[in-house]
């Protein structure tokens, strides 16, 4: 089951945040950046003044952080908008999500399982949330392969979760029966402890894919590691950036931070989430014009407008 | 209804926990402090789940026989005992329950679980060993100036580096607050912005993967 194939990920720049016969003047995102930046050259109310909000029922010193998230959403659904017309939305190739299948099927010419390791928060985290619609294409994929899959968990409210995408990936393959629910084990609550198990898992089990997306910490070099010395492809990613390091020196492909959010709009295709995908680039491309522009101003002697982003 | 129920209680929690963030108002955050510790209560009952996971596999290996099915009796039983002497009362006088210090359960993890889990901890520093001299191969441009840089850092961070050159501690800290934390920080940038998209992606529905039974 192809992930994406590299011919449908060409580059169609006509394609791009706006179509190349676009009128900046008439373009609905120029106006509200027009007005944007002027409403920034207005010097900020934000006092962070010692003051007793307890009976106030919006916090003041908050309104930078409301604007942004009201235009960030309104980014989103406006790509989301666009893409149900259905205009084609572009999305780079990640090599690391293009990787999942080429492990996997290594995995298979071997005979060895697959071991798809979570993360250590729990499901009200992000980053687990991504990991768990990514589990589910792996089990789907797996499943088609006729390979086991090890799921072992941290936290116990994963447990339901990750059972039911387990189960429903090998439903889609139309291989219900080959579902393994032994296979998607709580393993301890303690960092350590689920370190040490998942390293048992990999030395006993030699699974020839480890596949470790979601959060980690002080495990995640233990876990990668002990996964070199076993010879199995590893495919990482965490947005957790102070473990990045670890996975980008012992795994042979890492997903980066944002790529990991990325990962369900890469592999599903669908416009709705790639029109999601698109609302955050273009957020970033606002994000670091402002950046550019404060930097300028502030070295101008400029100061109110890098007030409005100060955060209490 | 079996998914727009989930979704529907969804939005609204996530909304009002968005709101939470920008009303200060003192009733208000008493009602969110507690749904708070609802959050916590259902969170300990997912602990039963938990144990029944590990009890079903590793009862099924014991019954079968299967492999290490000596060690999966001791985990069974570590656990139900764990559990039994953090719950049960004191007899005659005797403090045998609870889970402080002075308690069987607290001589056990003070004495057997703690030490093991700092053994664990304590091997990073060799996988890290390991892990290093990997990185440190020179092969590419980029891992001459991965390698190049790191050097530079661990000599500036020890005395032996201001004894060389009087500014190395300065030049270091400007390698890690500039080119360092400007790279952090738009990795950070990113994954907080993919963050909030995924964040409002589940909240309104649009990606409903993982609730499951598609």
């Amino acid at each position: 089951m192809p992930i994406i194939s590299s011919a449908e990920l060409q580059i169609q720049s006509n394609n791009e945040f706006f179509p190349s016969n676009t009128n900046v003047k008439s373009n609905p995102f120029f106006k509200v950046l027009f007005l944007f930046l002027c409403f920034l050259l207005i010097d900020s109310p934000l006092s962070f003044a010692a003051e007793d909000l307890s009976e106030s029922w919006f916090n003041p010193n908050r309104l930078n952080m409301l604007i942004f998230l009201i235009l960030f959403f309104a980014v989103i659904i406006y790509f989301i908008q666009r893409a149900k017309k259905g205009k084609s939305l572009f999305i780079r190739r990640i090599a690391g999500l293009d990787a999942i299948e080429e492990a996997v099927g290594r995995a298979t010419e071997m005979g060895r399982p697959v071991l798809f390791v979570p993360g250590i928060e729990d499901v009200n985290q992000i980053q687990t949330v991504a990991a768990m619609i990514i589990l589910g294409n792996v089990a789907k994929m797996v499943a088609d392969y006729d390979t086991p899959l090890f799921v072992p968990i941290c936290r116990p409210f994963v447990v339901p979760v990750a059972e039911e995408r387990v189960k429903e990936g090998y439903a889609a393959a139309g291989r219900p029966d080959a579902y393994n629910r032994d296979n998607v084990r709580y393993i301890s609550d303690e960092q350590f402890a689920y370190a040490a198990g998942v390293q048992g898992i990999m030395l006993r089990d030699r699974p020839m894919a480890n596949l470790m997306f979601g959060s980690f910490f002080a495990e995640s070099l233990m876990l990668a590691e002990t996964g070199f010395l076993t010879g199995a492809i590893q495919v990482a990613g965490t947005a957790n950036i102070h473990q990045l390091p670890f996975f980008v020196v012992a795994c042979d492909y890492t997903i980066i931070g944002e790529e990991l959010f990325a990962t369900s709009a890469y592999l599903s295709k669908e416009p709705k989430l790639l029109g999601s995908l698109k609302g955050s680039d273009l957020a970033k491309a606002i994000i670091i014009g402002i950046l550019a522009l404060g930097a300028i101003l502030e070295t101008l002697g400029i100061t109110q407008f890098t007030r409005w982003f100060f955060i209490e | 209804m079996r998914r727009e129920i989930p979704i529907a209680i969804c939005f609204l929690v996530g909304i009002s926990f968005i709101l939470e963030y920008f009303i200060p108002h003192e009733d208000v955050l008493s009602i969110f402090e507690t749904i708070r510790q609802w959050a916590i209560i259902v969170i300990a009952f997912a602990y039963v789940l938990g144990i029944a996971n590990l009890v079903r596999i590793n009862s099924h290996v014991i019954q079968r026989k299967g492999r290490d099915w000596p060690y999966k009796i001791i985990l069974v039983v570590s656990l139900f005992f764990m559990i039994t002497v953090g719950i049960i009362f004191d007899i005659f006088g005797i403090r045998l329950g609870g889970i402080g210090e002075g308690t069987i359960f607290g001589w056990v993890y003070f004495h057997a679980q703690y030490p093991l889990q700092a053994t664990m901890f304590s091997l990073l520093a060799f996988f890290i060993a390991s892990a290093a001299f990997r990185a440190f191969r020179i092969r590419t441009f980029q891992a001459s100036l991965l390698a190049v840089t790191a050097i530079l850092v661990m000599i500036g961070r020890v005395p032996v580096g201001e004894s060389l050159w009087a500014d190395f501690p300065d030049f270091i800290e400007w390698i890690m607050n500039v080119p360092q934390l400007a790279g952090k920080r738009a990795i950070m940038i990113g994954a907080a912005l993919g963050a909030i998209s995924t964040a409002l992606k589940v909240l309104t529905g649009l990606e409903r993967t993982y609730l499951g039974g598609e």
